[in-house]
């Protein structure tokens, strides 16, 4: 009853923000840049995504849970106001693949897919329909939800033809290269580790204190919201342990009140067991919105955080190529001069077309470099808006869940004095 | 100090009034000022006060439990030793961990424990307060020369720890009552009274048992919940001050709210201890008294069963006729007091348990109507400032 029964947070047409969201560090250059955000903002984006009905399909290891995805919109983008497919986990996996390709190496924020679990979804696979792995299903299921209305969001990526192929198509190519432990899992683990050593070696040169400015925020950001995120998951551990412990007392108290020989105060007894037993749903209903409403939006800002990280870490990477690319112009200049002093005249040619080339490609990585600089400044400010409201969203839905543990709480104890009082 | 809080109808009249008007708490024992006011002649003043400890309460405690004039009544149970290791040892973990935390942080945490340590502090003192409440209230207790002497006698009492060889003896003392307690148990008595209370104590001390247990970890979970909500109140806060959109007002308020409400969440379990954990507790010690009571009927009643047998066989031998007629009538006259006094001392602890359930029971409902409410303005407050302003 606590959790909103559509996908969270849902959308609804917004309009341009009164005062453009002013970063403490603004620079009169990037004042300009985020006027255009207004622009790109489209005033008729309306689409919600819901990921439902999971169901299993096939038996023992080869078994695999499918959802339902459901798309309604009245966007031109869609052939249809209202559509489902049915898609499995590694589908999820593989359109964020194809997206981090195209995106993120030029300065897209692309939101990062939910994680895979081995062993949540063997237990799964095995067939207990136990509670356990029926909250593994629901908490996979919610995750995917609200990847996917992160992703449609996004303005660019709405419009990519392997989401629209992904929202709308009814059959879908099975995504290969996404299995856990697989060879191509494995290759790309080693070229992240190669990345991380080749980062470490590159210093750049900061010319725009935005970027660095921007880069510290995102760091202590990181910092804060793990810690306030491990803070959270404990309270909701220690609150399903207070709903165990709270049916246990419930027990307990009524068979007290069975012994107790003296009828008002047994029936007061047997009334204490009821207010507990109450007292356990409630505490377990908030610690389901404790995680779905506060801890899961932590941990999907943790991941997202990682995804902004790497664009700034492209951006780095591709102003190397550019410094490489100016290098190796320098050295072809050098070459030549000192070919313009011997009677090489067809090597002085084929030097004077390797610079032209040259020069060619260093404007070209110059290009590159500003383009993902400007895009970068773009996709922040998004990013920082939607941050705004996402957590605005939740903590304003969570305290509302809070206010109706206790507005529960206060009437059954209501309930439990008017007994009691009589005894 | 603190009124009796277990007990309700402990008349407090003024022939005897006992409480204890201060305690201090040194390294590693707590030293009691047991303040009395009477109006008896036993005593040579009318108002005096004297400093006891743990032991000397377990000594008189003790005192009457050996005391044969006392196999009547239920002797009301020793207060538990205080016990603040838990809370010294946390302080102390707290004290060498102090570089690994912010300077808020270290004031927040030292400023909880030393109110956690204030609490265990309040509680055993109410509970060596209530023994001897009880014992006042005691119209044969009262009166007892051990108990003045507790009372008014201004110097130590010389109460050493149990020796090695006495502890031993307990030990034996116990195993050999326990076994004795199954074999007496099994007799039927003849009267429905006593059969009845035998069967009802039996059960009850048992489920009282557990549910003292069971509320003890209900509450402590609830400690647990409170103790993360104050973590998420500082992150909240940090996060408020190092964020740059419009967030970190909003960051600053919600984790203001949760300074609060995990205030009141502390109070919740705190006052959950007060009126239920300590209730069930103090219950638990009670009817165990009680079941003491009742294993010395019984031993009584079998003492006297064998001095009629002792008595047959004397009469059918024609010897020593006259000594075992009058150690059967001793036994005869022993059980008849204790079953009387046992009587109307099981019929007084019902009417005490049902008052101070009653009282308890009705108490806790309005603190958690109260904290609940609380939460709730406190919560709907922040909400309301929230939505307009966004």
């Amino acid at each position: 009853i606590l959790l909103s029964d559509g996908p969270s947070p849902a959308i609804t047409p917004i309009t341009p923000p009164t005062s453009v969201i002013a970063p403490l560090f603004i620079d009169t250059l990037c004042l300009d840049k985020c006027t255009t955000l207004r622009e790109e903002v489209d005033d008729s984006f309306d689409i919600n995504i819901s990921v439902s009905d999971p169901e299993k399909v096939g038996d023992g290891m080869n078994a695999y849970m499918a959802y339902k995805v459901t798309t309604k919109t009245s966007m031109s983008l869609f052939k249809q106001r209202e559509f489902s497919v049915k898609r499995r986990f590694s589908d999820f996996l593989g359109l964020h693949s194809k997206l981090a390709s195209k995106y993120l190496h030029v300065g897209y924020i692309v939101p990062p897919a939910p994680e895979k679990s081995i062993v949540g979804m063997t237990k799964v696979k095995v067939g207990k329909e136990d509670q356990s792995s029926n909250e593994f299903v629901e908490k996979r299921r919610s995750a995917l939800e609200r990847y996917l209305m992160r992703t449609v969001k996004h303005h660019i990526l709405l419009k990519d033809p392997d989401v629209l192929q992904f929202l709308e198509s009814s059959e879908l190519p099975r995504a290969v290269s996404t299995q856990a432990l697989s060879s191509a899992g494995l290759l790309r683990m080693v070229n992240k580790a190669a990345d991380a050593v080749n980062k470490m070696t590159i210093k750049m040169n900061e010319s725009d204190a935005w970027f660095e400015e921007k880069q510290q925020h995102f760091e202590s950001l990181d910092v804060q919201l793990r810690k306030l995120h491990i803070s959270v998951e404990s309270l909701v551990c220690h609150r399903k342990e207070l709903s165990v412990n709270t049916a246990q007392f419930a027990k307990s108290a009524a068979m007290l009140g069975n012994s107790e020989d003296h009828t008002a105060l047994s029936r007061a007894l047997s009334q204490l067991a009821e207010v507990e037993e109450k007292m356990d749903q409630l505490h377990q209903d908030q610690a389901n919105a404790d995680f779905y409403l506060f801890s899961e939006l932590l941990g999907d800002y943790v991941r997202l955080l990682a995804a902004v990280k790497g664009v700034f870490d492209h951006r780095i990477k591709t102003w190397q190529k550019w410094q490489d690319s100016q290098i190796l112009l320098q050295k072809k200049r050098e070459a030549e001069a000192k070919l313009q002093f011997t009677n090489k005249s067809d090597k002085l040619q084929q030097a004077k077309d390797e610079i032209k080339d040259m020069e060619g490609r260093v404007q070209q990585d110059e290009r590159d470099f500003e383009q993902i600089s400007r895009t970068i400044r773009k996709e922040v400010g998004r990013f920082e808006k939607e941050r705004v409201k996402d957590f605005k969203t939740s903590i304003i839905k969570y305290l509302e869940s809070l206010v109706l543990t206790q507005q529960q709480v206060i009437k059954s104890y209501f309930t439990f004095r008017y007994v009691t009082a009589s005894v | 100090m603190t009124v009796c809080v277990l007990n309700v109808d402990l008349q407090t009249d003024a022939t005897l009034q006992v409480d204890i008007s201060d305690a201090l708490s040194e390294r590693d024992k707590v030293k009691f000022t047991v303040h009395t006011k009477s109006s008896l002649p036993n005593f040579k003043l009318n108002e005096f006060s004297v400093v006891r400890q743990h032991e000397e309460f377990i000594w008189l405690h003790d005192s009457f439990v050996e005391n044969e004039e006392y196999a009547g009544y239920i002797i009301p149970p020793a207060p538990p030793r205080p016990d603040f290791d838990a809370s010294r040892e946390k302080l102390q973990k707290l004290g060498e961990g102090e570089g690994s935390m912010t300077k808020e942080e270290f004031t927040k945490m030292k400023q909880e424990l030393e109110a956690e340590y204030l609490a265990i502090f309040k509680k055993t003192v109410a509970m060596h307060e209530v023994f001897l409440c009880r014992v006042a209230a005691h119209p044969v207790l009262r009166k007892d020369l051990n108990f003045h002497v507790f009372l008014e006698y201004n110097q130590d009492l010389s109460v050493r720890g149990k020796n090695k060889k006495e502890k031993l003896e307990d030990f034996f003392k116990n195993v050999v009552k326990s076994a004795d307690g199954v074999l007496v148990a099994g007799v039927k008595d003849v009267d429905d009274f006593f059969e009845h209370e035998k069967t009802f104590l039996l059960e009850y001390h048992n489920r009282v048992k557990d549910a003292s247990a069971k509320s003890d970890r209900m509450i402590r979970s609830h400690k647990n919940a409170a103790d993360d909500i104050n973590r998420i109140a500082s992150s909240l806060y940090t996060l408020g001050t190092q964020d740059t959109t419009e967030l970190c007002k909003f960051f600053l308020k919600v984790s203001e709210l949760f300074e609060k409400t995990r205030k009141v969440e502390s109070r919740v379990a705190a006052d959950e201890d007060l009126k239920l954990s300590d209730l069930l507790k103090y219950y638990l010690r009670e009817s165990q008294a009680a079941k003491d009571l009742l294993y010395r009927r019984s031993r009584s009643l079998v003492d006297y069963e064998n001095a009629n047998k002792a008595l047959d066989k004397a009469r059918s031998k024609n010897r020593d006729v006259l000594q075992a007629e009058t150690s059967q009538q001793i036994c005869c006259h022993k059980f008849e007091k204790i079953s009387e006094s046992a009587k109307q001392e099981l019929i007084d602890f019902k009417t005490r348990r049902v008052a101070a359930f009653r009282k308890n029971l009705v108490e806790l409902a309005e603190l958690e109507l109260k904290h609940a409410k609380g939460n709730l303005q406190l919560l709907q407050s922040c909400l309301g400032f929230m939505k307009t302003n966004t």
